[in-house]
C-alpha cells in the first residue's frame, strides 16, 4: 500500500546526506529500526523503488524523517539530496520491517554498530529511547570516513554529554581529527573489546552497514563471545530495479 | 554453494515488495531452510537482488530458500527451499495492519 507523504522540512546533514521530513497522513506510527520503500515516478511512467531508514523517533503526529545520502551515481538518490522542495509529495511504502527493531520495553543493554550511513536506523532506536524514557543502557560504535561525514553530530555529542548511558565511541577510517587517540583503520578485535559491551551481559547487538561491513563486524562479535542470537543486523547496497 | 563476496543484501532488503504478496512483515518470520533444518529470522536471509527476480539464500548453508520472479502481472513464488515459515500473527496489530 503506498501512501502519499509532504516534505515539511530538508536538513543537509553533511555535504552528501540531507535529512528530510515528511508529514503522512494516517501514517500508522513505527518503531525504531524501521524503513520505508521510497517511489518516484517520472512522467513517462518509469518508476524507480529505493528503502530508506527512518531516522526520527516514533511519534503520533504522522512526521517521519529519512537521511539520504547521495550515491554518485544513483538514480534517486542525486534527486532526493538536490532537487526535492519543501511542500513536494513522495510516495511511501511502510512501515517495514519487525526484526531489525528496538522496542522500549527492551531492558538489556544495547550495542549499536554503525558503518557510514547505516546510522540512521540506530539513531532512530536512539532518538526512540530517549523520547520513551527508557534507561536502558546504549553504546553507540561509528565507523565513519571522516569528521565531516558523522550525520547527527550535535545531537550525539549533546545525549553523550548530558546522559552517562548513552556513550559514543567514533571509528574514523580515512581521516581522524588531530591527536585522535587510534590511527584511521576499520574496526577491529581489539576496538570490539575496548569499546563495546562485554559478551556475558547479554546485550543485543545491532549492526548495520554495508555487506562487507556487516560481515567483518559481526565475524568479530562472534569471535568475541556474542552469541549470534542476540546479534542482529541490516545490510544495505546498490540495489537498482528489477521491475 | 555458499555465497561469493558481498554481492547479497539480506531480508531487511526485500521487506517491503514482500508486503505485496504477504499481509504480515516477513522480517521477524522464522523459517527452517529445508536443506540443512536451520531455522533462522527471514532478515537474516542473504538475499540476491541483482536479477530479474530475488533469491533468498540460507545464511549458513547457501542453498536457496526462496525465488520470486517477475513475469509480466504474474509474480512466481518458489518456496519449497523452506520446510516452513511462521509468521507472529500479533504484528498484525503492531502495525495498524
Amino acid at each position: 500500500m503506498w501512501r502519499v507523504g509532504k516534505v515539511t522540512a530538508l536538513h543537509d546533514e553533511t555535504a552528501t546526506a540531507r535529512t528530510i521530513t515528511l508529514e503522512v497522513p494516517y501514517w500508522p506510527g513505527h518503531v525504531g529500526g524501521q524503513h520505508v520503500d521510497v517511489r518516484l515516478t517520472a512522467a513517462n511512467g518509469y518508476s524507480a523503488v529505493r528503502s530508506y531508514s527512518i531516522a526520527s523517533a516514533p511519534n503520533l503526529e504522522g512526521r517521519l524523517e529519512i537521511t539520504v545520502e547521495r550515491l554518485a551515481t544513483g538514480e534517486v538518490s542525486p534527486y532526493l539530496t538536490q532537487e526535492l522542495s519543501i511542500g513536494d509529495r513522495l510516495e511511501l511504502r511502510g512501515p517495514i520491517g519487525g526484526w531489525f527493531v528496538w522496542r522500549p520495553h527492551q531492558s538489556e543493554p544495547i550495542q549499536l554498530i554503525a558503518g557510514g550511513s547505516g546510522i540512521v536506523p540506530l539513531m532512530a532506536m536512539i532518538r526512540s529511547r530517549v523520547s520513551s524514557g527508557s534507561t536502558t543502557p546504549f553504546r553507540l560504535l561509528y565507523s565513519v570516513r571522516e569528521p565531516a561525514a558523522v550525520f547527527y553530530r550535535d545531537e550525539l555529542q549533546a545525549l553523550s554529554d548530558h546522559d552517562s548511558v548513552v556513550s559514543v565511541t567514533y571509528a574514523y577510517t580515512r581521516d581522524a581529527p588531530k591527536d585522535w587517540p587510534r590511527p584511521p583503520g576499520r574496526i577491529d578485535a581489539a576496538l570490539i573489546a575496548n569499546t563495546t559491551w562485554q559478551s556475558n551481559l547479554g546485550s543485543t547487538c545491532y549492526v548495520c552497514g554495508p555487506t562487507s561491513f556487516v560481515e567483518s563486524v559481526t565475524g568479530l562479535l562472534v569471535a568475541g563471545g556474542h552469541s549470534p542470537n542476540n546479534i542482529r543486523t541490516e545490510r544495505f547496497g546498490p540495489t537498482g530495479d528489477r521491475r | 554453494m555458499s555465497s561469493n563476496g558481498d554481492d547479497y543484501l539480506d531480508g531487511n532488503a526485500v521487506a517491503g515488495e514482500m508486503t505485496e504478496i504477504f499481509v504480515m512483515d516477513v522480517t521477524a518470520a522464522e523459517g527452517q531452510c529445508a536443506h540443512c533444518a536451520t531455522i533462522k529470522h527471514f532478515a537474516e536471509a542473504h538475499v540476491y537482488v541483482k536479477c530479474p527476480g530475488v533469491v533468498a539464500r540460507c545464511a549458513v548453508c547457501g542453498e536457496i530458500l526462496l525465488r520470486l520472479a517477475y513475469v509480466h502481472q504474474q509474480v512466481f513464488i518458489d518456496v519449497r527451499g523452506l520446510t516452513y515459515l511462521s509468521l507472529d500473527r500479533s504484528l498484525l496489530q503492531e502495525y495498524g495492519r
